[in-house]
Order: C-alpha cells, then sequence, then structure tokens
C-alpha cells in the first residue's frame, strides 16, 4: 500500500468499488514511461532556468513532482482521445507527444513554438497529438473538455456511425473546482452522457491558498462528483503505477458506458505556483516529505527491484533525457522569433480589413474533407 | 415571392443548414421540447431528433463552452442563448475562448461556431434583460457579428453565419420575431460585412443596425414631407463594417447621422463616425451626429424606456440638426 498524502483522507478508502486488478504494461513501457517523467521534469528544470535568463517570459507554471499523473491516466487512454487541461501543461503535452524542442520554442515565443510563439506557457496546442490546450483561465477548459465529449459521441452518433467510443480526458487543478463553470459543465456532462474523464490534480493548494482554506468538505471532493450521479475515485497521484491501475478500469468503463467520471487525484507541486511563489503558506517540512515520494525515484526503484532497471541504465537514461532536453533548447534558441506578417494572421480563416487569414487552412479544410468522405 | 416571418427565417436558414451538413447542431435552453422559449426553433426536434437539438440547462457558461470545445473538433454548432442579456455570463467562454482559439493555438484549431438570441430593449423587461451588447463584444478581435433588421437579411446572414468558418456572433430582436417579410424559399446567403442601401436619397445619409433601421425609415418618411431626402443604409453587421457603402452615400450626401441601439460611449455609433471622419473628411458638411439609447439602465416604465431608446423623432432631430435645418 501506497503512503497516505498528509492532512487526507486515504484514497484507498475513497476510491470507486472496482477490485478488479489491472495488470502492469511489459517492462519496456514502464521504463518508457520512466523516460517521460524523467523528460518532462529536466524539461521543466531547462524552462525555469530560461525564465530566469529571460528567454522565457509571461508566466510560468511547472509541473515538477506532478509527472505520473500527466503520464500515467494518458497511458490509460487511446493516442488519439482528446486531453484538455489548464495552464500548468507541459508535462501532459509532452506525455500526449508534443516534441520537446516545439514546446521549448513555444515558451522562447519563436517561429517554432508549438502555437508559432502565440500561446506561450499556458497555450500548448497540438493537433497532431490530439492536445485541445492549455488554457489560461482557472476552469474554463473544463467546458471545453465537455464539449470534446459531446463532439466525439455526436460523430460517432450522427456522423459517421462509427464506435470508435474516445474518451476525453479533462484535466483541472484544485483550484478549479469552486469556478461556476465546472459545476456548469459537470452538470451536463451527466445530463448529456458524454464520454470525459475530469481529472482534479490536486496538488492541495489554489495558488496559495491550501484547499481546506477555500473548499467546503475539501478532503472529501469525490462527493462533489457523486452528488452529480457521477462514478468518482480518488487516487494516489505520486506513483504511476498506482495512477494507472486506477485509471485503468475507470476508462474502460466510461468507454463503454458513456458516462462522465471524476477524479481527486492527490499529488504535490515540488515547486511554487509560479515562478514568483515564494511559497510562505507551506513549511519547509512539508515539502521535504513530498519530495521524499518523488514519482520518478519511485519508479526507478520499482524497476530496479524488479531486475528491469539497473543503477547504471538509469544514470544512462539521466544523461540521454539530459542531452535531448539540451538539443530541445539548441532548437528553440536558433529557431527565429515570428516576423511581424504574424501578428495579423490566424485571427479570422479569411482575408479583411488587416488580417491576412490563417497559416494552417489545410487544417480546417482536412475536416471538412473527412465529413465528405464518411459520406455526409 | 412568399411572405414569412423573422422567426420562421432563421428557423429556414438553420434546418436548411442542418439538412445539408450534418455537423450542425443547435443547442440551448427550451430549443427543443419547448419548442423555442420564443418558437424559434419550432418543430426541429420532429425533424432532426434530440442529437442534434438538445435542450440544456441554465447555464450559458457552461453551454456555450461545451458548444466551443465541439467546434474545436469541427462541429458547427448553432448556440442559442434565450437574450443576449444572459451571455454576460458566459462572457468567458464566448469572449476569452472562441474568437482566441485560433490566434492562440497559431492556426491549430478553428471555432466555427454561431451564438444567436434576442437583443436589445423594447419590451418593458428592466435593465438586466435589455441588453444591446452590440458596442461591448464588437470591440474583441476574432469574432464577427451580424444583425439582421428583416426576415430576407435574417435567413441569408445567418445561412451565412452557419457556413462561416469564423465564431459568429447573431443579433436578433424579439420585438422583430413576428414582422414578415418576402423571403426566397430557396437557400441563400448574404455575405457578412454587406450593407444594404434601403432607401436612396440625396440629402442626408442615415446609417443603422437592427431594429433601429425601421425607426430610421419611418423618419425618412416623415424627412421627406419636409423636403429632406434621407438615405438609409441598413448595416446588417457589425463585424466586419462595411465602410466603403457608408463612405460612398456620405460622397454624395455630405451629411450623416448614425443610429446604433447601444449606449454611445466606445460604441459601434462611435466606431463609424470615426471612420466616416477618417475617410470622408473632406466630403462631410458636418459632423456626423449620432442617436442612441441615453445614458442610463434601461427603465421598466414603458414611456422612459420609449424615451431611452432611438426612435423617429430623435433621428428627425439629429437630421435636421446636422443638415442645418433645426
Amino acid at each position: 500500500m501506497t503512503a497516505i498524502p498528509m492532512n487526507q483522507t486515504d484514497p484507498t478508502t475513497e476510491s470507486s468499488p472496482e477490485t478488479e486488478v489491472v495488470s502492469l504494461p511489459t517492462g519496456d513501457v514502464l521504463l518508457g514511461w520512466l523516460r517521460d517523467m524523467m523528460l518532462i521534469r529536466e524539461f521543466e528544470v531547462r524552462s525555469m532556468q530560461a525564465y530566469q535568463n529571460r528567454l522565457a517570459g509571461g508566466f510560468l507554471h511547472v509541473y515538477n513532482g506532478q509527472e505520473a499523473v500527466a503520464v500515467g491516466t494518458i497511458a490509460a487512454v487511446n493516442s488519439d482521445d482528446p486531453v484538455i487541461t489548464a495552464y500548468r501543461d507541459h508535462g501532459h503535452a509532452l506525455a500526449r507527444g508534443m516534441k520537446p524542442e516545439v514546446g521549448m520554442a513555444e515558451l522562447f515565443g519563436r517561429i517554432g513554438g508549438c502555437a508559432k510563439g502565440k500561446g506561450g506557457s499556458m497555450h500548448f496546442f497540438d493537433a497532431e497529438h490530439h492536445m485541445y490546450g492549455g488554457h489560461g483561465i482557472v476552469g474554463a477548459q473544463v467546458p471545453l473538455g465537455a464539449g470534446l465529449a459531446f463532439a466525439t459521441k455526436y460523430r460517432d452518433e450522427v456522423i459517421d456511425g462509427g464506435k470508435s467510443n474516445h474518451v476525453t480526458l479533462c484535466f483541472m487543478g484544485d483550484g478549479a473546482i469552486n469556478q461556476g463553470a465546472v459545476h456548469e459543465a459537470m452538470n451536463l456532462a451527466a445530463v448529456l452522457e458524454l464520454p470525459v474523464i475530469f481529472i482534479v490534480e490536486n496538488n492541495l493548494y489554489a495558488m496559495g491558498t491550501a484547499v481546506e482554506r477555500c473548499t467546503a468538505a475539501g478532503t472529501h471532493l469525490v462527493e462533489r462528483a457523486r452528488a452529480y450521479g457521477m462514478n468518482a475515485a480518488c487516487l494516489e497521484g505520486m506513483d504511476v503505477l498506482d495512477v494507472y491501475r486506477g485509471m485503468k478500469p475507470l476508462v474502460d468503463r466510461c468507454r463503454e458506458t458513456s458516462r462522465p467520471c471524476w477524479i481527486d487525484m492527490r499529488c504535490y507541486r515540488f515547486k511554487g505556483h509560479s515562478m514568483s511563489d515564494p511559497r510562505k503558506y507551506r513549511t519547509h517540512e512539508e515539502e521535504e516529505q513530498w519530495e521524499s515520494r518523488d514519482p520518478i525515484e519511485r519508479l526507478a526503484a520499482w524497476l530496479v527491484d524488479r531486475d528491469l532497471l539497473t543503477g547504471e541504465n538509469f544514470k544512462q537514461l539521466g544523461k540521454q533525457v539530459r542531452s535531448d532536453i539540451r538539443q530541445a533548447v539548441k532548437w528553440a534558441e536558433a529557431s527565429p522569433p515570428p516576423g511581424l506578417e504574424e501578428l495579423h494572421h490566424d485571427v479570422y480563416t479569411g482575408n479583411w480589413g488587416p488580417y491576412t487569414g490563417t497559416s494552417k487552412p489545410e487544417f480546417l479544410r482536412r475536416r471538412r474533407d473527412d465529413q465528405e468522405t464518411s459520406g455526409a | 415571392m412568399r411572405e414569412i416571418s423573422f422567426r420562421d427565417a432563421l428557423r429556414e436558414a438553420m434546418s436548411d443548414e442542418m439538412r445539408r451538413d450534418n455537423r450542425v447542431f443547435l443547442i440551448g435552453e427550451e430549443v427543443a421540447q419547448y419548442d423555442g422559449a420564443y418558437k424559434v426553433s419550432k418543430g426541429m426536434l420532429d425533424e432532426f431528433g434530440p442529437k442534434r437539438v438538445i435542450d440544456t440547462p441554465i447555464s450559458e457558461s457552461g453551454f456555450a463552452g461545451l458548444g466551443i470545445g465541439a467546434a474545436m473538433m469541427g462541429l458547427r454548432p448553432i448556440v442559442e442563448f434565450m437574450s443576449w442579456s444572459f451571455s454576460l455570463v458566459a462572457a468567458d467562454p464566448i469572449l476569452n475562448n472562441a474568437p482566441k482559439m485560433l490566434y492562440m493555438s497559431g492556426g491549430q484549431f478553428g471555432c466555427p461556431i454561431v451564438f444567436r438570441g434576442n437583443d436589445g430593449a423594447g419590451g418593458q423587461l428592466g435593465s438586466t434583460h435589455s441588453w444591446c451588447v452590440e458596442s461591448m463584444y464588437a470591440n474583441v478581435p476574432g469574432l464577427k457579428i451580424i444583425i439582421p433588421s428583416t426576415p430576407y437579411s435574417a435567413k441569408g446572414l445567418l445561412t451565412q453565419a452557419i457556413q462561416d468558418d469564423d465564431p459568429v456572433f447573431c443579433l436578433e430582436s424579439e420585438r422583430m420575431l413576428s414582422m414578415t417579410g418576402d423571403v426566397p424559399e430557396e437557400s441563400y446567403t448574404i455575405p457578412i460585412g454587406t450593407a444594404d442601401i434601403v432607401r436612396t436619397g440625396s440629402d442626408c445619409t442615415i446609417v443603422s443596425f437592427g431594429r433601429p433601421v425601421h425607426f430610421c425609415l419611418e423618419a425618412a418618411e416623415a424627412l421627406a414631407r419636409e423636403g429632406i431626402d434621407c438615405e438609409v443604409i441598413d448595416g446588417r453587421s457589425i463585424k466586419p463594417l462595411d465602410i466603403d457603402t457608408f463612405a460612398a452615400s456620405v460622397r454624395k450626401t455630405n451629411y450623416c447621422v448614425v443610429v446604433d441601439q447601444s449606449w454611445s460611449f466606445a460604441s459601434v455609433g462611435s466606431e463609424v463616425a470615426a471612420e466616416l471622419h477618417r475617410v470622408c473628411f473632406d466630403d462631410l458638411d458636418n459632423h456626423v451626429h449620432r442617436v442612441h439609447s441615453d445614458d442610463v439602465p434601461a427603465p421598466y416604465a414603458s414611456n422612459l424606456e420609449q424615451e431611452m431608446l432611438p426612435n423617429a423623432r430623435k433621428i428627425c432631430e439629429a437630421v435636421r440638426s446636422v443638415t442645418y435645418n433645426a
């Protein structure tokens, strides 16, 4: 059994009634998860450096400590299932398959960035990898996530009579759960029976305000979802294997029943809310305790115990990841800033007034072609 | 040509597009079983079924956001607000998400969505239900705004809006839904951003949008009896604005009055005036005069409300004043 988050109820007693034993993927896949988590961590280390060196501007919210959540949840869905999240989005984008250099270039405000430098840290979009952002307003992405799930279901039922049965992953922080839009979206998802999994990355603080200071019945968040008639579970988010094992049956059930699901995912952000946060609202002791449960160290130890990894391999992997991210930084630095012609580009899809259409009209067109070939 | 009502024209646009393109669906409060709070969607549930005509809870922020997510995935939602006054609680999705999605994603995700509903005062609904949102929303880049004043333009503009790849706000008026007019049976479109000269004249140009266009026509008839021959232009779209058509008329008449039912400060009316002063500076024999709703919350009492809104009397006064006939 895994450790219990401090000041919280035991996730295992809060979990949904599923008792099914989830088998883990092969060692190679697990090593891939380890690499993904290390890649995210290293990406964030370098993005903080870049921020301090003023290569990256605006706000920067890093994901250190929560890597197991993005990697474990995204591993539990199909690669073409939609994913949407809030502003602490680098981890989800990378776990989804975004190339680190493309993410880094976005932080640097360069043309090679995922949004050509027009979105920044909080707005990582990647259509190819079904990553629907990166949204900066707390809770705003949650109705959108319900809409993605609505669209996948609508495509199956109205357009292609298909059975793609997509499941949408809609992430939010614990600070989002007191936003009205989130409750509206939860209710809509339940009433319209949408195949969406709402994942609350409960890192215990809404910016600097502890959950218990801002959220009624904050230790029993699952009750909120159950009030909407939703399947809900509390999962341990510091261990990628726990995340995956907890997620898999919920994903399967959501896919099968087209009913929404809600997860209180207990985790901790090792760094501040953003780069300007002195973290005076929590103690060093608390931080150290959580850091001792580092999800990367934890998976590495588990793999070593089972002879799936040696200390030497782990070191090599670290080297490789550092080199990959170093290359990503170099690539991003070499990418030029967007030309001034980009200023009036992508505002509207067509040309009028000062506007010059959009850079990827082929993307919109492709969707129309899909529609036509599917017999609309 | 047959005559149908404004609400029937709106319904025909939606139904035609839903028959043509199965990505189009209608969602909003009371749009399905109730046949629409104002009967605009009457019968659509029977034809298209509950998967494409969808009742929602009273959650504007939630279902507006849901529509935007669906549009990101390539569907073409029509989101009905019972009133644009209720869209204020959905300000974040309609202003922060829909119009910025294409830009912030670097062109990866578009947002082909239509938001539509009743706009404007006149029914003694009090201030919270009497919003004219056009000036406030027109300030935001990335969206388009249409504001039909006749059944003919309602069908053509809404059809174009549904086919458009950008987010379009369609501002209708509860006070006009029963108005009838000539509307072709076949489907047609009116390009967004094109104005219509609804009365030709040589002495003064009157530019207006939506319901007040009818007050302008009424004023023009009265002024004609005084010997002032007005040209009345129905803007039909607010974003983009068809300044070229307004300017061509002003170059002929040398005088202009803009009639805009929203408040005057930083408004559609002030934008039209500023643009005309820029492009027709040498053609104008007076500065552009403006008629707006008074800068007060919409009152309930009928006499006060009518006094607050633009009306033919105020328009006549403005035209006499701008043409030095006061």
